[in-house]
């Protein structure tokens, strides 16, 4: 009857352990298909491009234009990139085993969460510096729009965690996955862009990127167990 | 003590309480929305800002009430059938998704048609109204997630579980009225806020609520009886209660 144990013991990882074995495969994964990693942030480049070219080119109209173009066109890029979070490997059956391991399904989220965030939203708010640049948003609010796309970017990832769980199973589910996740990140626009807007006016913008804290804080506790939910529904 | 509550779980039990329901909730409404309508619309005195035009608010307010309550039903209901795994509670959940978001389209048309005498203009961003549109894009995820599984009881607990997210961040959407005024200086709206109301006007209102709760209620028992017909339809009861 002690036969199974010892190799248990052996084979059995702790909870952080797995994580970083996750992120590590995650992120081996995403750079050995860089084009995936990229096509999102050439989408966000695209779409903001689109702004000026479809409105009038005034710099002053511009700039007040600008906090709601770069975050909506940041929400829309990310969105692009979530559909993929768990479909992979619900399609080959790596989600199956990961869920079958014994680790606990929210820290396999967790992970992967973080993971989709490094090459994703960590990206695009490497990138948007260029895009402020090209929408006339000041230097002097870059700190503000950097802190508070981090913040907004990672939230999302969250928010898109619930969503990607939620539709894994569907063969269409792309579509649907905009419609559960935009109402649901629609709290994140208003402070994200009024965030960026204070900044750009001049005024403080701190009690609009503690809300975003807080509402990063509220979803990275709370999300990881309602998709390990939604991945139970998929699953079984 | 509980055992009504058990029989609930019954689908052939839900469907015959659900029609013994629907006659006194249909009953009540009537009469509750017939004296709230001839009080509001006749004998409440006009207001002395906005004239006969504040009369809409007897349909508008009771509807917005009943779509946050309705969301809240069917969260509650998505919940009960998720965690006690009581498929009533889906099929709950699934009759008042539609009825809901039925409301909230009331709630919005009837507010911007008020809006228009008051404000001067049928929409503003205001976080009212922006609330309650994002309540009906709530309605219209779950009301969307549901039918695209093709396994049913998948479905039924996946839209549960986005009902109940959905729950997380209504606060949120709540709140964001003063959130948003702080961020964005926008054009002063005048509500009908918290000064009491004289009697002749809020006592019709309050009738309205009562009836628009009924009606909402016969409805969701008229709708539940479907639901659950649809979902038994392989049920020797259904072959039973159908012919006779």
């Amino acid at each position: 009857m002690n036969v199974g144990r010892p190799i248990e013991a052996e084979t059995s990882v702790g909870a952080r352990r797995a994580m970083m074995l996750i992120m590590h495969r995650e992120l081996c994964l995403s750079f050995r298909r860089p084009e995936q990693l990229l096509q999102p942030l050439v989408f966000f480049l695209i779409v903001t491009t689109l702004f000026p070219l479809g409105l009038s080119v005034q710099l002053s109209l511009l700039r007040d234009m600008a906090p709601g173009v770069l975050w909506v066109a940041a929400l829309l890029s990310s969105l692009l990139s979530l559909d993929s979070l768990f479909k992979n490997d619900a399609d080959d059956g790596t989600l199956e085993q990961l869920a079958l391991s014994g680790q606990s399904l929210a820290t396999i989220v967790i992970a992967k969460t973080l993971a989709h965030w490094l090459v994703s939203g960590a990206a695009l708010v490497l990138v948007s510096p260029v895009v402020a640049i090209g929408l006339n948003i000041p230097v002097s609010a870059f700190a503000t729009m950097l802190l508070g796309l981090a913040l907004g970017t990672l939230t999302l990832s969250w928010l898109g965690a619930i969503g990607a769980g939620l539709t894994v199973g569907l063969r269409r589910g792309n579509v649907l996955l905009s419609l559960i996740v935009l109402p649901l990140a629609m709290p994140l626009l208003i402070f994200g862009a009024g965030a960026t807007d204070r900044a750009i006016s001049g005024t403080s913008a701190a009690g609009a990127l503690y809300f975003l804290a807080s509402l990063c804080v509220f979803t990275s506790t709370l999300a990881p167990f309602a998709a390990a939910a939604a991945l139970r529904i998929a699953l079984d | 003590m509980w055992t009504w509550f058990y029989r609930l779980a019954s689908p052939p039990h839900v469907y015959r309480v659900a029609a013994t329901l629907i006659p006194w909730f249909l009953t009540a409404a009537a009469f509750a929305i017939g004296y709230g309508a001839i009080a509001g619309l006749v004998f409440a005195p006009p207001d002395y800002q906005q004239g006969d035009a504040f009369r809409i608010i007897y349909v508008h307010a009771p509807s917005g009430w009943i779509s946050m309550f309705a969301y809240s039903t069917m969260a509650v209901a998505g919940a009960i059938g998720l965690i006690w795994r009581i498929k009533m509670g889906h099929a709950v959940a699934a009759a008042v998704a539609p009825i809901g978001a039925s409301f909230t389209v009331l709630a919005l048309v009837t507010g911007s048609l008020w809006g228009r005498p008051m404000w001067g203009t049928y929409w503003a961003w205001d976080p009212r109204l922006t609330s309650e549109l994002i309540l009906l894009f709530l309605f219209a995820g779950v009301m969307s997630l549901r039918p695209a599984f093709e396994d049913s009881n998948r479905g039924d607990r996946a839209a549960a579980l986005l009902s109940i997210v959905g729950v997380v961040n209504v606060p949120i959407i709540h709140y964001s009225v003063l959130w948003w005024n702080s961020l964005h200086q926008g054009a002063t709206v005048a509500k009908l806020g918290k000064p009491s109301m004289p009697p002749s006007m809020l006592l019709p209102l309050l009738s309205m609520m009562l009836g628009f709760m009924c009606f909402f209620g016969a409805v969701l028992c008229m709708r539940l009886r479907g639901e659950v017909l649809n979902r038994e339809r392989q049920a020797t009861w259904v072959r039973e209660a159908i012919k006779s």
